[in-house]
């Protein structure tokens, strides 16, 4: 076998990895992080009010979880239509405790976060047995459930007219301006994304990207596929977790809304939009999808029917997401 | 006592009728084309809407009906073909985004085309009702149940006994193999999309009068039918009536009998029971994994 | 003390029995072949012995110990590891990667050293990098090492799936058709690898097509039909044996 091209599999170009100084420096863990850490640095000079500051900080909110779930969608090539409810229950958990017990609200978000982690791993070995579209229907079934509960139970969340929640304090110094908010939420998506990167980029990475490819190799060469699946649940739920209760707080309003369907299925397509497994996809995907709707009010009446078309159109051109898709356009153009 | 109990369970059996309806639209696509089809219950709403607007309009009820059917059958087929059909390769994620995003589409098309208020439709044959062992049951209630049993009994005998339902069948069964022996798989997919279109649409016109309906409605029904689909096994469209009436009919006992409140999470709690006992559903395939 | 003993094992599928009560020992440190017409259960066998399928009758029994019903992964940590006849690539990774995913029992695979990225998980795969390197120029694949998988050819890909299993330094190796849909040449340099596996001390099971190979560097062989043994002993034996001859050389000849 000495072929000097390959000719099968891949359909097409054949790509190589550059080794490189210079490409060193774009790969994701280095070079990425400090766009990342530049643009985060830079944008508050560009937000020029407090609805701008708003979307910012909405973008980051979104994008952790978003993270999050690429590390169990993307990479470990599991999906879940039912994350809003993990979303939802971190929220809850702190609105409740932090306002109508007064607990402080930084141990309410790590409890949230228990909880929240030890409800995903009791769920997560039946839920994760499942394939394909029975898994989608699964996590799917669990998000409405949880969705259906906070609904009813009204003494306890406010129903559907929801509920207010106090403002996010720590040792006493309460967050109320946006740029507050915007370097606290800024802050955790750095940490969230190098969380990410450093994951990927070790033996755990390698084991959820096996289970993606073919669970059985994975499993024949001593991967316990199935603590791996039941992990990146977890860890993805716990993000999720995380921001709910940070966002409960800082709207200081929190519905139902934020646990339903729709929110679980958004954010499933901001993974895909920003494109799978690429955990900067994750943050484009995010900041895309929280930002076009503020752009397309002005439609009015026609805001969804744009939306939609938009987001059919993006992954009927680019199927891969935008970012692998940006790149392998970029890196095509870099062989001639 | 026997009187509540039948009367939850020809509740049970209309709603679930109607799912199974849904459900089957499901599974008609998924046969042809592995594709989960989430904008399934828009169908249903554009079915219902389409009927109320006409009818408004002017437009004979049975002439409406029509119409409205072959209407949201055409979106079908254009859904196919503008969408899911530019998408080789794509991956099921994708493919359920993009069905997404078509019944977002849908929705706010609806939204601006029709309105956003609730709207009914007259009972087909009138509103006398029917004493059943003690339950008192609308005629429309006959009606659902009567279509059902009809479209059930059509399609048994489209799949089997006609060169298309069984182009259909080979399809689902082998895609290439199909290709191989001169079907045209293209066409049996728009041909799924569009008979599901029509399916999910008069379950949409027949559940009208008693549930009524908006531009919204399709959502919690699209997840309903697929909960249906999935219970009774992808693909098998014998699981999907069978899986849709299961869920019907649990849930108007459990709203009956346990709490009306989590009547909406009832379905999803079965679901959930069923796929952890049973990881293929009722009546999916089982078969070990070929390595 | 033989390294795997398969006693009484039998599978059914639904009805159809495709091993029937199956006894045999594979004693360490040799290659040992499993050959037998189409449908003989030897794809089976071996998912049976990896743990891929759980039997339906029967025990198999890892270095004395009972192992029935013992997941994949518990077996490759007792120290067997295998390859697919239907290749079992990660099409998401790169070549280097895939074999990396070999040495994943030899690494810290705990979430939180790895969220962390302590300094020992980067110095760990590092090192395993250049192990996992070595491996695939023991195979002969060193210029595809920072290829993407799904971009390689199909006989590189076979030896791909080799090197993966050898990372994973197992005691037992099993490769399902590890030639098949390889030319002459290919072939022969497959054959290279495996002898030179074994000379390493990996007892190797081999199911094999190609009688030429199976012929060549077996050292004990195995003989299937319907699920059945037919008979079993050096290359020599099963040569001249008149049962195998029909049952499954007269096919071939």
């Amino acid at each position: 076998m000495t072929k000097a091209e390959p000719t099968l599999g891949g359909g097409g170009v054949a790509r190589r990895r550059d080794t490189g100084l210079g490409a060193r420096l774009m790969r994701p863990r280095t070079g990425g992080l400090l766009v990342l850490a530049v643009v985060i640095c830079l944008l508050p000079l560009f937000l020029q009010n407090n609805f701008q500051y708003d979307v910012a900080i909405k973008i980051g909110f979104n994008a952790i979880v978003v993270v999050g779930l690429n590390l169990l969608i993307g990479y470990a090539g599991q999906i879940s239509l039912g994350h809003a409810g993990f979303l939802g229950l971190g929220a809850y958990f702190s609105a409740i405790t932090v306002t109508k017990l007064g607990w402080p609200p930084v141990l309410s978000l790590v409890l949230a976060a228990a909880v929240v982690g030890l409800l995903a791993f009791v769920v997560a070995r039946p839920v994760l047995r499942l394939k394909g579209h029975y898994l989608a229907m699964a996590t799917l079934g669990l998000g409405i459930i949880i969705s259906i509960v906070l609904n009813q139970e009204a003494q306890l969340t406010g129903g559907p007219d929801g509920m207010i929640v106090d403002p996010f304090s720590v040792f006493g110094f309460t967050f109320a301006k946006a740029w507050q908010w915007y370097w606290l939420v800024g802050g955790l998506l750095f940490v969230a994304v190098w969380l990410s990167l450093n994951i990927i980029d070790s033996p755990v990475g390698r084991a959820l990207r096996a289970v993606h490819g073919s669970e059985v190799a994975a499993e024949v060469v001593g991967v316990d596929t199935t603590r791996y699946k039941v992990l990146v649940f977890v860890v993805s739920a716990v993000f999720a977790s995380v921001v709910g209760s940070l966002e409960a707080h800082y709207i200081m309003f929190l519905s139902p809304n934020e646990a339903s369907f729709f929110h679980s299925v958004e954010l499933v397509i901001m993974v895909v939009l920003g494109g799978m497994a690429s955990t900067f996809g994750a943050v484009v995907g995010a900041a895309i999808l929280t930002a076009l709707p503020q752009f397309l009010t002005f439609l009015e009446d026609y805001e969804h029917l744009i939306f939609g078309l938009i987001l059919m159109l993006v992954m009927i051109f680019l199927p891969k997401g935008i970012v692998p898709s940006l790149a392998a356009l970029l890196k095509r153009g870099g062989d001639r | 006592m026997l009187g509540e109990f039948m009367q939850y369970l020809f509740s049970g059996l209309t709603s679930g009728a109607i799912y199974a309806l849904v459900g089957l639209g499901f599974a008609l696509i998924y046969n042809a084309s592995h594709v989960i089809n989430f904008a399934q219950g828009e169908f249903v709403m554009l079915g219902g809407m389409s009927t109320v607007f006409l009818s408004a309009a002017g437009v004979p009820l049975p002439v409406a009906v029509l119409l409205a059917v072959a209407a949201t059958a055409v979106v079908g087929l254009a859904l196919e073909k503008l969408a899911v059909e530019q998408t080789k390769n794509a991956s099921v994620v994708t493919l359920i985004i993009i069905t997404i995003g078509a019944s977002i589409v849908i929705r706010g098309a609806a939204q601006v085309i029709f309105d956003k208020q609730f709207h009914t439709l007259p009972a087909f044959t009138g509103d006398a009702p029917i004493n059943v062992l003690g339950a008192t049951i609308t005629p429309q209630t006959l009606w659902v149940l009567g279509v059902t049993v009809a479209i059930v009994l059509v399609l048994q005998w489209f799949f089997n006994r006609t060169l298309w339902g069984k182009a259909i069948l080979a399809t689902s069964v082998n895609p290439l193999a199909a290709k191989l022996v001169g079907i045209n798989t293209n066409l049996v997919l728009l041909i799924s999309f569009g008979l599901s279109a029509a399916l999910g649409a008069i379950a949409g016109v027949l559940i009208t009068p008693i549930t009524s309906t908006n531009f919204e409605v399709g959502i919690m029904l699209g997840l309903k039918g697929f909960s249906a689909a999935i219970l009774g096994g992808l693909g098998s469209p014998f699981g999907a009536v069978a899986g849709g009436l299961i869920l019907g009919i649990v849930e108007a006992f459990g709203a009956g009998y346990i709490s009306s409140e989590y009547k909406d999470a009832m379905a999803f709690v079965i679901i959930l029971l069923a796929l952890f006992f049973m990881p293929s559903g009722l009546f999916g395939k089982r078969g070990t994994d070929r390595v | 003390m033989s390294l795997l003993q398969v006693s009484k094992l039998s599978k059914d599928f639904g009805g159809v029995r495709a091993i029937d009560d199956l006894s045999f020992d594979i004693g360490p440190g040799v290659i040992h072949s499993i050959i037998g017409p189409n449908g003989a259960g030897k794809t089976t066998l071996f998912n049976l012995i990896t743990g891929v399928y759980v039997p339906s009758w029967g025990e198999i029994r890892f270095d004395g110990k009972p192992v029935t019903g013992k997941k994949p992964f518990e077996l490759a940590r007792m120290g067997m590891s295998r390859t697919f006849q239907n290749l079992q690539i990660c099409h998401n990774m790169t070549a280097l990667e895939n074999v990396m995913v070999g040495r994943h029992l030899h690494l810290d695979g705990r979430l939180l050293p790895s969220l962390f990225r302590l300094p020992r998980i980067g110095r760990a795969d590092r090192a395993a990098e250049d192990q996992c390197r070595e491996l695939m120029a023991f195979v002969g694949l060193e210029k595809y090492w920072d290829w993407d998988a799904d971009a390689m050819p199909y006989g590189a890909l076979k030896r791909l799936e080799i090197a993966r299993a050898l990372a994973a330094e197992p005691r037992l190796l099993l490769l399902d058709e590890p030639a098949a849909g390889l030319n002459d040449s290919e072939s022969r340099e497959i054959d290279e690898v495996i002898k030179k596996v074994a000379a390493r001390g990996v007892t190797v099971v081999l199911v094999e097509h190609d009688m030429k190979m199976v012929m060549e560097i077996s050292d004990h062989i195995l003989v299937l039909d319907y699920g059945r043994k037919l008979t079993e002993g050096t290359p020599q034996e099963v040569r001249q044996n008149p049962d195998v001859i029909a049952a499954y050389l007269g096919h071939a000849a």
